[in-house]
């Protein structure tokens, strides 16, 4: 069992009350000293010594800004990024008569897309705000000295020191000393969910000399001081020393009570407050996660950069131009353009310092070519990421009712990499696995038990095509009287059938085993039904099956353990009470747990369980008796999917025993660093000369609709890797079973269980093997390599074990073996370490530069979900710390397949042709500005009226792309789903590469000069009315923006593929919209509205030619895409492009019947084969992408 | 289920709330069209057919709508003389700007137009500058509409310099646009008969209401060192200067005509115009050309062929577009989306399951 485990409460401690002694000065040496030099005056928070030190309040704020420094703080986050300085500087500037228009029309959209984004960030925090009231304002009953009662008191209100009581199901206001509990043996149970999310109680317990202080006279008296660490984020460790009655006693994480943790199956409990506010461990834990950028976002930082550049470019043509056309209005002593007075100029138009001028207008050209940035984006596409995580989380699609649970996308910002998810890194247990454990088989004295058939082995048998029709009726017949975690059908040993089998002892000694050695806490819910609270499924499923073959565990208290027994000789059901002495418990680096007790006979035992490895190397040699036999057996197991574990015990001798205890006693109270060394060493002086009595098995199932959406995941080209701790053969079976390994597939092993390195290995010689097994990987991978390159037809998964891993990640190895992996369907690594999980998770990030998902559920998979692009995390049974590092949080891995191939894909499209978009209307509208100018002699006039300008980001554009951004979908969710090869165009980033990017770019600059010279031509000139009426300045800019609104939400009509309501009110209601405030606009009075004072009303509207000419202007400027749209999807459509035509095409009802049958039938068999062409399709769709890039 | 407590959202932070007490309200997301993503909606996808229609119906409906304007562009009759050349003494022809410049020498210059069709009143008569900026940034911003307007803005010249006031006062009207004013005049007569020029109503309804001011005079005007345009009558509001108006409206482009009057009597074919211009306003200096247009009018407007000639282009292209299409389809019919693209759809048939 190489799953690693947070153990947040070792009972072992429970058991002993030597720490309760008063220990000697000097292994307290650190308490006073740098680091652990907090002093609590209990139940005295208002002495003078206590207030001299000055620790913080209870008061907690969570939040980014206060009052005071809301604006200028989140204004300064606002100007971290680089548009927002380019727009201040612009507004600031534009007070001066550099501006090519009026400050306000500069300053008005800036401050809208500054307020949008600050009232986000302030709604944000004032939600957090008013979270943390909520926290600050509970009450709680503190000690009242003057009354000796306890009144009610604000959590803020809290000092350090204070005496507090909380009840039943109350949540510790602050971390705590527990002094007593309601409890006579003054433990209480907590159940710490809020800080790592697991959902059993957990067992603390008060030094004995304060649990008599449980009444409100008796805490009168109580004085004492504590002196303990310094506030730290170490959740599970704790230490502290209470001076109390001139003695001193050591403090351990036993005693303390953390901050938004509950009290649980306790009436209540007395505490001394150590820890306030912002001190407490909850609190100093509390890290935002990690901030991720998503690639595109990355790219489109560069074409920021690109357009900044082009910015530049464009004003600096036009000062050239500029600055000739001054020089030009001088010429030979004689003033040209007379009617500009350059006679008489300010330094701007100065003819005899051209060079100033045409400097000085470049900084012009800055301001008013500063439509080519846009100035919303950022905000827009806050905006739609946020709505978009709304949707996700919205989904019923991803709604697991079992677990009320439904997805939750915890960050926005990477909504649209899910689109563009090139391998995904999983974990097995509790992602592709229920961790919902059964105990199905054991091997008990060299006998097999158990006859149920695992999941693993039935598809197994399917593949093989053995026909398994009589398996099922027997099963289902059974299952009446089945309960969870237990599976397990013999009738050898079932209803006490086992005193009669052979070596009924063993078996005996065997569920004594499972029965005791475990940390669950019974809990009596009725007559004959008993609850465990668990730390991990492994362990209920053992319980249970020791309580279903006669070995109920019905009670525990610290020192002993109460089994009710079938006595073997008189057949009567006995109470046996066992004496705990000691729990050695189990960590990921012991593999294995054992407790000493003693049995009602008085011998002391040591009864174990733990992984094969470790126990069958700590075998004594009488103990060895049914090794092999097991062996075979453990083998046979982990090839049905099994996960295994050995079972031994050990008879103490009593002296022996003694001298150990008092060592280990010693041990356990020392407050040195190295204790838990020390703690393990001594652990494993008494875990030796075991003897064996068998293995257990239990099956962990497979999660609902895994293969089928792994199925559609490799569909979709998505390279899976599996990262788990279990054996190979185990890794291999469960590989099958979800389809990761498919028929027909060819497996590549690499493994160092070679008979020559375990030859080398047997002689111990730690460099000659290192050296040995380097070579032996190098090796492998080449001939592995070699093969692959060979039959490039096949397809491969890659089997590699931790230890060889180790090995191919060796610097000179790392790149070839990550090419062999790339080129593998499937890689399961097998008994890798968390620590591995998280390398390899980086090392494919960086090797492949593409998009990582991993995908766990533990803790053991928090560094994995932190390294990878994107972190998603199961929130099933093992609590939530994979949830809390994650990005996106799904309630069972089959949610994976529609939050990648629907939601992924839609935000990848959307985001992507969103950003596209908004460059293509941007130059649009800013190039047109540039032809107007070269027509002014470059002087920097702008084409349009200054609002209709800072309008247009804002107003008349920017809802049509939200909506663009929010709702567009290219085919269906159903669709999505059914062509996952949809999803390459994500991974290939087809829909936001540079060409693509270019292409729009180069559509913004054909619709501008089409827009420009069109009008221009149509409009200026002869009369543009019937009365004789020319087309001034005024008309001008309006037509042609009317051209360009129109024009540009045409597009936009265009390029979605999805018209709901949403999208017709938003794209016509701005085109709407802008004829509205040209009305509104004009009617206000000519010294504000100048040049557009009436000018729709009464110059445009009854000019037939203003409309011929928007008609004309707005087809011509859509003809390039419309016919470039048209031969694309004609000669190189894209996936979608097919598919949408597909769902056109009238016969493809029929064609649909026949898709679903064929659908379900490889649903029905367990795993289907993925079809040769469509790996040969992903296969040449890589191969072309490679060669673009 | 003792587990269904944890919000995930009420992390690590201080802000744990207590909702494992309502832990009976189902999370389940409410169905909706709308959350579900599911709305009605319409879905166009670009089909041969639909590339096909759309390009035939654009063609259809552009060549007609060509075809009509410039038919109405063909009603119009235009006159365009162009006399800053020929009004220039042959004296002075190499030296322009000094002829222009010189207050004594006689501007007047008689032109001769001949009328090529009968030209239904009204017609308008317009003077066309070529090369002229008024849409330079410093030209446009060089006046001051609160001055145009009221009396008691008459201080507010501050855009308006150099020509914002002189030792008298401020300038009314202010700016370098009014000093430019045009001030070539245009008399017409026939077979020695004058013709009228109404020079009423060709300013803009809105300028005469309200951006000009009834009860604002002119004052100081062309009155400082560089007399630049035509002078103002002192004695008639700014409402009813009218040039003036014309002209301040500023032309978008550097070739702008500007509507001078209207002739309310028909002009017959071949009649013989006699225009007496007073070729005043300097454009030699930076040489811009002067036209004296005289044109009728039709719903179009002028004489605008770019406008059809543009219809029927795009009309043609897309007819074009749709042909190309038409014959790719039937020389290629690729019948699109086959499913055999789809190359998975195909059955796996054959695996033995």
């Amino acid at each position: 069992m190489a799953r690693i485990r947070k153990r947040s409460i070792q009972l072992s401690k429970l058991c002993s009350f030597a720490c309760c002694r008063s220990s000697s000065q000097d292994e307290h040496a650190q308490i006073g000293q740098k680091g652990y030099s907090r002093v609590v005056y209990c139940n005295e928070p208002d002495s003078q010594e206590q207030i001299r030190l000055r620790y913080r309040g209870n008061y907690v704020s969570t939040t980014k800004y206060t009052a005071v420094n809301f604006l200028p703080k989140s204004l300064f986050e606002q100007f971290r990024r680089v548009a927002n300085i380019y727009f201040l500087v612009v507004a600031c500037v534009s007070f001066s008569p550099l501006a090519p228009y009026s400050a306000p029309s500069i300053i008005l959209p800036l401050v809208v897309v500054i307020g949008a984004t600050m009232a986000k960030e302030g709604v944000e925090d004032w939600r957090r705000n008013l979270q943390d009231i909520e926290a600050n304002n509970r009450k709680v009953e503190v000690y009242d000295k003057s009354s000796c009662s306890f009144r009610q008191t604000k959590w803020k209100d809290l000092r350090v020191g204070d005496l507090v009581k909380v009840c039943k199901d109350e949540y510790f206001p602050a971390d705590l000393l527990l002094l007593s509990s309601s409890y006579e043996d003054v433990v209480c149970y907590v159940e710490t969910m809020n800080l790592d999310g697991e959902t059993n109680l957990k067992l603390k317990h008060a030094l004995n000399v304060t649990s008599f202080y449980s009444s409100a006279e008796s805490l009168k008296e109580f004085r004492a001081v504590i002196k303990c660490e310094d506030p730290n984020e170490h959740l599970y460790s704790f230490i502290g020393t209470l001076y109390f009655d001139c003695q001193q006693y050591s403090l351990s994480p036993q005693q303390i009570l953390l901050r938004d943790s509950k009290l649980k199956n306790t009436e209540c409990i007395f505490g001394v407050v150590i820890f306030t506010g912002h001190d407490t461990k909850v609190m100093q834990n509390a890290t935002d996660p990690p901030s991720k950028r998503t690639k595109i976002e990355r790219r489109m930082d560069r074409i920021i950069y690109v357009l900044f550049s082009t910015l530049i470019l464009v004003s600096f043509i036009g000062s050239l131009f500029f600055g000739i056309e001054t020089n030009n209005d001088l010429s030979g002593g004689n003033y040209t353009r007379w009617y500009l007075r350059p006679d008489k100029t300010t330094v701007f138009f100065d003819p005899r310092r051209p060079a100033v001028a045409a400097f000085l207008h470049c900084l012009t050209g800055l301001m008013l070519y500063g439509y080519l940035i846009p100035i919303s984006l950022y905000v827009s596409i806050e905006i739609c990421k946020v709505l978009q995580s709304i949707f996700i989380n919205q989904d019923q699609a991803m709604y697991d009712e079992v677990m009320d649970r439904p997805a939750h996308a915890r960050t926005s910002n990477l909504n649209e990499e899910l689109g563009q998810v090139h391998t995904i890194l999983s974990d097995k247990t509790g992602t592709l696995t229920c961790n919902s454990m059964e105990f199905v088989k054991c091997s008990i004295a060299g006998t097999l038990y158990g006859r149920g058939m695992t999941e693993v082995e039935i598809a197994l048998a399917r593949k093989r095509g053995e026909q398994l029709t009589e398996q099922a009726p027997i099963d289902a017949s059974e299952s009446k009287k089945s309960f969870k975690g237990f599976n397990f059908r013999d009738e050898h040993i079932m209803d006490g059938k086992w005193v009669s089998e052979p070596q009924s002892d063993v078996i005996q000694k065997f569920f004594r085993v499972l029965a005791t050695c475990h940390t669950a806490v019974p809990e009596v819910m009725g007559p004959d039904e008993i609850m465990y609270e668990v730390e991990s499924p492994d362990e209920a499923a053992f319980v249970i099956a020791a309580r279903e073959v006669g070995f109920e565990f019905f009670a525990r208290n610290q020192t002993s353990i109460k089994l009710r027994e079938l006595d073997p000789t008189s057949g009567i059901r006995v109470d046996r009470v066992y004496e705990l002495l000691h729990v050695l418990e189990f960590s990921s680096a012991r593999k294995r747990m054992s407790v000493i007790v003693k049995n009602p006979e008085n011998q002391l035992l040591l009864l174990a369980k733990g992984a094969d490895s470790v126990i069958f190397e700590r075998l004594s040699k009488e103990g060895r008796a049914y090794e092999e036999r097991t062996k075979e057996h453990i083998e046979k197991y982990s090839e049905a999917g099994l996960r295994t574990m050995a079972v031994a015990y050990r008879e103490l001798d009593n002296d022996e025993y003694k001298t150990w205890e008092q060592e280990f006693l010693k041990a356990k109270t020392s407050v040195s660093a190295d204790r838990d060394v020390l703690m393990d060493e001594l652990a494993c002086q008494i875990e030796r000369d075991l003897i064996l009595l068998g293995a257990t098995a239990v099956e962990d199932k497979l999660q609902k609709g895994v293969p089928g959406c792994i199925d559609k995941l490799a569909r979709a080209g998505i390279g899976i890797w599996v990262l788990t701790g279990d054996k190979r053969g185990t890794a291999i079976n469960i590989g099958y079973a979800c389809s990761l390994l498919r028929h027909g597939m060819k497996q590549i092993v690499i493994t160092l269980e070679l008979p020559e390195i375990l030859a080398q290995e047997k002689e111990g010689d730690k460099e000659a093997i290192a050296e040995a097994s380097l070579n032996s990987i190098k090796l492998q991978i080449l001939k592995a390599k070699s093969q692959v390159t060979e039959e490039s037809s096949t397809e491969f998964g890659l089997i590699i074990d931790g230890k060889s891993l180790t090995y191919a990640m060796d610097k000179n190895l790392v790149n070839s073996f990550m090419d062999l992996a790339m080129r593998c369907a499937t890689v399961i690594c097998c008994r890798s370490s968390p620590k591995q999980k998280a390398v390899i998770t980086r090392l494919v990030k960086s090797v492949t530069g593409r998009t990582t998902l991993a995908i766990g559920d533990g803790a053991n998979d928090v560094g994995m979900l932190q390294e990878a692009d994107i972190g998603v995390g199961i929130s099933g049974v093992e609590g939530m710390q994979a949830v809390m590092a994650s990005d996106f949080a799904i309630a069972q891995f089959r949610f994976l397949e529609r939050l990648l191939l629907v939601h992924g894909h839609w935000c990848y499209r959307r985001i992507s042709m969103m950003i596209c978009y908004f460059f293509y209307k941007n130059i649009t509208f800013g190039f047109t500005l540039f032809w107007f100018e070269a027509y002014t002699s470059f002087s920097g006039q702008p084409a349009y009226n200054d609002w209709y300008m800072s309008c247009y980001n804002v107003f008349f554009t920017s809802l049509p792309v939200i909506a663009l951004g929010v709702f567009d979908q290219d085919v269906s969710a159903r669709l999505c789903l059914k062509h996952p090869l949809l999803y390459q165009e994500g991974v290939r980033n087809i829909l936001f590469n540079w060409p693509r990017i270019l292409g729009w770019m180069f559509n913004g600059l054909l619709s501008s000069i089409i827009i420009y010279f069109l009008t221009t031509n149509s409009i200026t000139g002869p009369a543009f009315r019937k009365d004789g009426q020319v087309a001034d300045y005024s008309v001008l800019g309006v037509t042609m923006y009317t051209c360009v609104v129109w024009t540009v939400n045409c597009q936009m009509a265009l390029s979605i593929n999805y018209f709901t309501w949403i999208q017709h009110l938003f794209i016509w209601g701005s085109i709407a919209f802008w004829y509205i405030f040209l009305v509104v606009y004009g009617s206000i009075p000519p010294t504000l509205s100048t040049t557009a004072y009436k000018v729709l009303v009464e110059a445009c509207a009854p000019s037939i030619l203003y409309w011929l000419t928007t008609l004309l202007v707005v087809i011509a400027a859509l003809l390039p895409l419309l016919s470039y749209r048209a031969f694309q999807i004609r000669f190189q459509p894209m996936e979608h492009d097919r598919i949408q035509i597909q769902r056109r095409r009238p016969e493809s009802t029929e064609y649909d019947a026949t898709q679903r049958r064929l659908s379900e039938s490889s649903e029905a068999r367990t795993s289907s084969e993925l079809p040769s062409e469509v790996r040969i399709r992903i296969d040449n769709l890589k191969a072309s992408s490679k060669r673009k890039n | 289920m003792d587990t269904n407590g944890a919000t995930t959202s009420s992390a690590a932070g201080g802000g744990s709330t207590s909702k494992s007490s309502s832990k009976k309200h189902s999370r389940k997301p409410v169905y909706s069209r709308f959350t579900q993503q599911e709305l009605p909606a319409c879905k166009p996808i670009l089909t041969p057919g639909l590339v096909i229609a759309t390009f035939t119906i654009i063609g259809i409906i552009f060549i007609p709508l060509g075809l009509v304007s410039l038919s109405a562009s063909e009603k119009v009759v235009e006159i365009v003389d162009r006399y800053d050349e020929s009004c220039v003494p042959s004296d002075y022809s190499n030296d322009k700007l000094k002829f222009i410049q010189n207050p004594s020498i006689n501007k007047s210059c008689v032109r001769t137009l001949t009328v090529p069709k009968l030209m239904k009143s009204p017609v308008f008569i317009y003077y066309q500058l070529d090369n002229y900026y008024q849409n330079h940034r410093r030209y446009v911003k060089s006046r001051s509409d609160k001055q145009l307007r009221s009396v008691s803005d008459e201080k507010s010249t501050k855009d308006c310099s150099p020509e914002d006031k002189t030792v008298d006062g401020p300038i009314v009207p202010c700016g370098l646009v009014a000093w430019s004013l045009f001030n070539d005049t245009y008399g017409f007569s026939v077979n020695s008969k004058t013709i009228e020029v109404n020079k009423h109503d060709i300013a803009w309804k809105s300028d005469k209401e309200h951006k000009f001011g009834s009860n604002v005079y002119p004052k100081n005007f062309q009155s400082g060192g560089l007399i630049g345009g035509a002078k103002l009558n002192s004695s008639v509001p700014l409402s009813k200067q009218e040039d003036l108006m014309v002209w301040m409206r500023t032309a978008a482009l550097p070739t702008f005509r500007k509507l001078y009057g209207k002739i309310e009597q028909d002009l017959q074919a071949n009649e013989k115009i006699q225009v007496v211009i007073q070729n005043n306003y300097n454009t030699y200096s930076f040489s811009g050309k002067k036209k004296l247009v005289l044109s009728t009018t039709s719903w179009i407007g002028g004489k605008n062929d770019f406008l059809g000639i543009a219809y029927i282009i795009v009309g043609g292209l897309c007819l074009f577009l749709a042909v190309c299409f038409i014959l790719l389809y039937v020389i290629k019919p690729r019948p699109l989306g086959d499913p055999s693209y789809l190359s998975w759809n195909r059955s796996p048939a054959g695996h033995p399951n």
